[in-house]
């Protein structure tokens, strides 16, 4: 079977060779012209009047546009319709877009972008979060409270309390392709689209939307994206409403990509976040209460800043039982770039909260930070499922305090109502810190600090718990269409989107099980609505468990057909035909699997059929903050160890070790790609990429220059990475679980391992904040000194 | 090639947009993240440079070779093409044709130093590590035949000759008539400050000179106990130069610019360009530096701190260029310590450069520069005052540690706050007297 094996990335062989077609590498016919914006350049005001002369008359220049000039309503919000395609007349932030430039080259119209003069009365920015709460600036009217327990008392009745607060910073995608849309006009009025979208139904319905045609009218395809991480969710909607006016404009296929600086000042990031917390907690370090306030920086627009924060708030427990937690969620309206999707979408910035409060929890109680998580951990499911046993399967922390010896009498319910029920971080942990050796390290790093005046090291284990599904119930479906041909060959299509995560293979790989044959007969073609209509966004970490499945569905479909149809031919039973090794054993008989599909053809069976999948047994109320939002969660834990520059806040990470939890994996190669790349790019956030505005509300880090995702030598020098060896409990595809999202919070690991060596300078609590970069390393060594 | 193309076309949007070569990527189009790499080959070897900053005219007498040449001609994988898809290298894709061209030019060339050598391409998504197994999987690979064929080619390079408004002096002395004739004209080397002008800026460059063919500028020659530096000489050739009598600088070469871009960017671009952040001004000041200017048939000789006068203003007069840079062929004290948010390929929040001589205890003379501490890179006379003369015991230190107030005035800005810059500034100077007792300091040598 092709599931389960380690089989490279099917587009590996044209990535290597530069053949891999992205949108701006669609050939377009001669005429094709090329978009861009002129932004604003005032973070909040009205537009007192546009002087567009100089663009108009620029060299190469063939129309430009402003919001009077477009001919309909061209909003290009994924939800909430507040993101006019051009500023009517109102800008919200630097780098909004005011007017439209068509142009013959793309230089031509980046160039002509820049000669606009727009005169803007310049009101008062709401730029920070103590800005937008003094400004009463909020989505929804006010902070959203979830709250289970009796968090008042259980506070007031701790034993011990602490509190603090902390900084979080948001993260630019950086996907390595900018975003880029190409549009072709059609006959009767209706356009065909090509865009770097993690989400080609939603294009369709902007498009269609702004052009004033049902969706029928628009076709949107996507082959694959160079990246996206969740920036090409709702971002590149203005791209492809702008290519598609522009293109029933002038009759012309119209390409629109944003140069990276462009990119950067346009589109929204990761949402920065601050986070304050007050816990009870007894002496054996067990939290009885907490009270958290998460302030969400949301940009301008509302985009998906709801959702994310919600996740926010649902990730507020990570792996820990907490009996009694009240969070306050502040959704701030701000004058900067709408924060957006971002690989965990929300997620991360709960979890850090949470990781945050264990960390100082740790720090107050003088206890080790694994063992002080472990006596808070969920209850471990039951091990029956279970399969095999990793090395090292010794319980050498915890036994004494397993949480289910102590509190096996309380229930194993989060914050939201959801039961537990596949709690596995009690076995992976045992498997982690064995195979890390983390103890003998953990007294290793404190030795070489006692020797080491200048340099510290820092240890930290942190567990990963994320919920898998869309929040938005609705979201949880998927369809595929799936062709066999006369030849034997098959063509696969699905509503998910291959933006590098291996979406493509996993899902070849379980069509070419199900029909068991070699997945080379398998061709994936591109995401296209016009073939499997109404997708979600390839989100969620969501692609592969919903197109999996609906492409087994469609698999399944045409092989019972054939299955019948060979069966009556042979006069056997229906279940003695089996699709294997490449061929169809019908009873006694054995046709290549090539052979049987033409027998079938020639008796007339139909060889094509969609599948559709939802998720079963969710179900949520997101006001209420109640409910089963999750299908089941997805596990991991890392051990990372660190060095600063106690003179500099120079830091480095030396090695990190990693579970990961990715059920029965469709294909660990992939997988393990997925944990190794996540890592990474979450430990980039919380230490080297730092998002800077001005006092006007300038991006001021806007290009690879001034923001730092990690280079290749910021790996961990050591980097051992293992999944963990069990299936899925919920019946999803072949018993994987997603892996897209929940590693990123891996990095997690690396920010505490960084606060443990400040906090080896001296008896206070650093207090870091994220990013950790050098000045704030050496802001927390300092803070660690002065207590 | 038709000669219609302004001088400052770029060659990726030449392969993109002419040739349709759409395999070599536009990731950022600043040199900064590599996805344009290409493979360049004159009669001094192959390298790797990023084809979004590189000029057309730059490449008169060479050959390129892009990602969809690195295949053989029958379609045979080259090696590190073979390891990327076995060790599951490539994810989205975007960056992969950047690291196969890096890779490919490693492997041509033997380096085996991964970390070095693709610190200049940016992927999203591997996390580097499957791209490391495959370098190193592929490194025993013999060099496939087709990819040592571009020397043969330079020969039968189109010529580039016919691009108007850009000179291409061939001497110092072409050079220095053209710009006295053209004081107002832009001199282009590496183009990786230039480059970013135009792809960037939009600006109009006036009349150009492409100066990389001044044969007698470039290169290093020891005069004495002199080194004579060409200012065209690239930072790869001076990096290979200085790493064995000053390590230290040599480090700072390799950290602040990716291969890529030291293979483009040269000496004298760096200097002339009077960047208050540029990292080699402190080193070279530190090293008590002087600078060869030219105009005309005039040259002078003078300290190159005494080249940055304010921000944005040198002591240049319109039509003189820097020819040269003098410095001692040894100075084994010399340190130089870059903090930045990512180590390699990053610019400088504060870089520190000290060059003490100690005699008995005592310092004897010190030469101690700061790059982003002020307008312009700086000596810390005020620092060098307070221990010149005295040894370097706890109160001496706190004393200059002090004084680095009257030297430094730091700016904040996005790479560090005011006080971060002053609080670090100082620590470095602490940091240094702690690497001559012997104690460990860099985190960049510290191993799991």
């Amino acid at each position: 079977m092709s599931v389960a094996r380690p089989l490279p990335h099917d587009a590996a062989p044209l990535h290597v060779t530069g053949a891999a077609r992205y949108v701006d590498d669609i050939p377009t016919p001669a005429g094709t012209l090329h978009l861009a914006f002129g932004t604003s350049a005032v973070a909040a005001g009205r537009i007192l009047s546009m002087d567009l002369d100089a663009v108009r008359h620029a060299p190469g220049v063939v129309a430009v546009l402003t919001h009077a000039d477009l001919p309909r309503d061209c909003d290009v919000s994924p939800a909430a319709h507040d993101e006019p395609l051009l500023a009517d007349g109102v800008v919200h932030y630097v780098g909004q877009a005011v007017f439209l430039v068509i142009a013959e080259s793309h230089l031509a119209a980046r160039h002509a972008a820049r000669l606009g003069r727009v005169e803007i009365e310049a009101g008062t920015p709401i730029l920070t979060i103590d800005e937008a709460l003094e400004a009463g600036s909020h989505f929804e009217g006010g902070p959203i409270t979830w709250s289970r327990g009796d968090t008042e008392a259980a506070l007031a009745g701790a034993p011990r309390r602490i509190s603090g607060v902390m900084e979080i910073g948001g993260q630019e995608h950086f996907y390595l392709e900018g975003q880029a849309a190409l549009a072709f006009p059609q006959e009767g009025g209706d356009m065909v689209v090509h865009s770097s979208s993690q989400h080609p139904t939603e294009i369709q319905h902007k498009v269609a939307h702004a052009l004033g045609i049902p969706m029928h009218g628009v076709r949107v395809e996507v082959r694959r994206m160079g990246g996206g991480f969740g920036g090409k969710e709702s971002q590149g909607n203005a791209l492809a409403v702008a290519c598609a006016v522009a293109a029933r404009l002038t009759g012309r296929a119209c390409k629109m990509r944003y140069d990276r600086d462009d990119d950067m000042v346009i589109t929204g990031k990761r949402h920065d976040f601050r986070i304050a917390y007050d816990v009870g907690f007894d002496d054996e370090g067990q939290i009885l209460g907490i009270e958290f306030t998460q302030y969400a920086r949301c940009g301008w627009s509302q985009d998906l800043s709801l959702p994310v924060a919600d996740r926010a708030m649902l990730h507020s427990d990570n792996a820990y039982r907490i009996p009694a937690m009240r969070i306050a969620s502040h959704r701030l309206k701000t004058n900067t770039q709408s924060a957006t999707a971002f690989r965990g979408f929300g997620g991360p910035q709960g979890m850090l909260g949470i990781e945050r409060v264990m960390d100082h929890l740790a720090h107050e109680t003088g206890l080790d930070g694994a063992e002080i998580r472990r006596r808070n951990f969920y209850a471990e499911a039951e091990a029956e499922t279970k399969v095999g046993t990793g090395p090292g399967h010794g319980h050498k922390f915890g036994a004494a305090h397993s949480p289910k010896a102590r509190y096996s009498e309380r229930e194993n319910i989060t914050h939201y109502g959801m039961e537990v029920t596949d709690f596995i971080l009690g076995g992976l942990t045992d498997q982690l810190l064995a195979s890390s050796d983390y103890a003998v390290r953990r007294a290793a790093v404190e030795d070489w600090n006692a020797h080491n005046s200048i340099l510290k090291r820092g240890i930290a284990y942190a567990p990963v718990k994320f919920g898998i599904s869309f929040t938005l119930t609705h979201l949880n479906q998927a369809g595929a269409l799936v062709h066999v041909y006369q030849d034997g060959s098959i063509h696969l299509n699905h509503g998910g989107t291959e933006m590098g995560q291996g979406l493509f293979q996993k899902v070849a790989q379980v069509a070419a099980s199900r029909f068991g044959v070699d997945p080379a007969l398998v061709r994936i073609t591109a995401t296209d609505t016009g073939k499997v209509p109404n997708t979600s966004a390839t989100a969620a970490s969501s692609g592969s468990d919903l197109n999996g499945m609906a492409a087994k569905a469609a698999c399944d479909t045409i092989r019972d057909r054939m299955a019948e149809c060979l069966a009556e031919l042979h006069q056997a039973r229906v279940e003695e035909v089996v699709f294997a090794n490449g061929e169809v054993r019908i009873g006694t008989t054995t046709l290549p699997f090539a052979e049987a599909v033409q027998l079938c053809y020639f008796n007339r069976v139909s060889l094509s059929a969609t599948g559709f999948y939802k998720t079963p047994d969710i179900s949520w109320n997101r006001v209420a903050g109640r409910g089963r939002p999750f299908f089941y969660f997805a596990y991991g834990a890392a051990v990372t160890e660190v060095v600063i520059d106690t003179l500099t806040g120079e830091n480095r990470i030396l090695r990190a070790d990693i579970v990961h939890d990715a059920g029965a994996s469709l294909n660990p190669a992939l997988d393990i790609g997925q944990v190794e790349g996540a890592y990474v790019q979450g430990a980039g956030w919380l230490t080297t990429e730092e998002l800077v505005w001005d006092d006007a509300g300038r991006l001021r880090t806007h290009a690879p220059s001034t923001y730092k995702i990690p280079a290749c030598s910021d790996r961990p020098d050591i980097f051992n990475v293992a999944l963990w060896d069990g299936p899925n409990r919920a019946e999803t595809i072949y018993r994987s679980k997603a892996v897209g999202e929940p590693p990123l919070m891996l990095g997690i690991s690396a920010f505490l391992a960084l606060s443990d060596a400040c906090a080896a300078c001296g008896s206070g609590y650093p207090d870091l904040d994220a990013p950790a970069t050098p000045e704030r390393v050496l802001a927390a060594v300092t803070r660690a000194r002065q207590a | 090639m038709e000669a219609v193309a302004p001088p400052t076309r770029t060659l990726l949007d030449f392969l993109r947009d002419e040739r349709g070569l759409t395999g070599t990527k536009e990731g950022c189009n600043e040199g900064d993240c590599g996805a344009c790499t290409v493979m360049v080959t004159d009669e001094q070897g192959s390298r790797a440079l990023n084809a979004c900053i590189l000029f057309l005219p730059q490449l008169e007498g060479k050959a390129v070779r892009t990602v969809e040449g690195i295949a053989g001609p029958n379609g045979t994988l080259h090696p590190v093409q073979e390891a990327m898809i076995a060790r599951h290298g490539s994810q989205c894709g975007f960056c992969t044709p950047g690291f196969i061209m890096s890779m490919a030019v490693a492997h041509l060339n033997g380096e085996t130093d991964f970390d070095d050598r693709l610190a200049g391409n940016l992927c999203r998504c591997t996390g580097y590590a499957p791209i490391i197994r495959a370098a190193e999987d592929a490194a025993e690979a013999p060099v496939p035949e087709w990819m040592t064929a571009d020397a043969g080619a330079i020969a039968t390079a189109p010529d580039i000759a016919g691009i108007e408004g850009a000179a291409r002096p061939r001497t110092s002395d072409e050079l220095a008539e053209w710009y006295l004739d053209h004081p107002d004209g832009t001199l282009i080397a590496g183009a990786t400050d230039v480059g970013l002008w135009v792809t960037k800026d939009f600006r109009d460059l006036g009349d150009v000179a492409f100066i990389s063919g001044c044969h007698d500028m470039q290169g290093i020659c020891e005069e004495g106990d002199r080194l004579i530096i060409g200012a065209t000489t690239t930072m790869s050739a001076l990096w290979d130069r200085l790493a064995e009598p000053f390590p230290s600088y040599a480090e700072l070469i390799r950290r602040y610019g990716s291969v890529q871009v030291r293979n483009a960017a040269t000496i004298g671009g760096s200097i002339a360009n009077g960047s208050p952040i540029g990292d080699n001004a402190p080193a070279l000041i530190a090293l008590g530096a002087t600078l060869r200017l030219r105009c005309g048939d005039e040259r002078r000789e003078i300290a190159l701190e005494d080249f940055f006068i304010e921000y944005g203003k040198q002591d240049r007069a319109p039509g003189e260029f820097v020819e040269a840079i003098t410095i001692p062929s040894q100075a084994p004290a010399l340190r130089c310590y870059k903090i930045s948010k990512r180590f390699d390929q990053d610019i400088t929040a504060v870089l520190g450069c000290f060059n003490l001589t100690i005699e008995g205890g005592i310092v004897r003379e010190a030469r101690i520069a700061f790059g982003g501490m002020a307008g312009i890179p700086k000596r810390a006379r005020a620092v060098e005052a307070a221990i010149t003369g005295k040894p370097l015991d706890a109160p001496v230190l706190a004393n200059a540690q002090a004084a680095m107030a009257e030297d430094f005035t730091p700016l904040s800005d996005m790479r560090a706050s005011a006080d971060y810059r002053l609080a670090a500034a100082r620590n470095l100077l602490a940091r240094h007297v702690a690497e001559m007792r012997g104690e460990d300091v860099n985190v960049l040598e510290v191993r799991a």
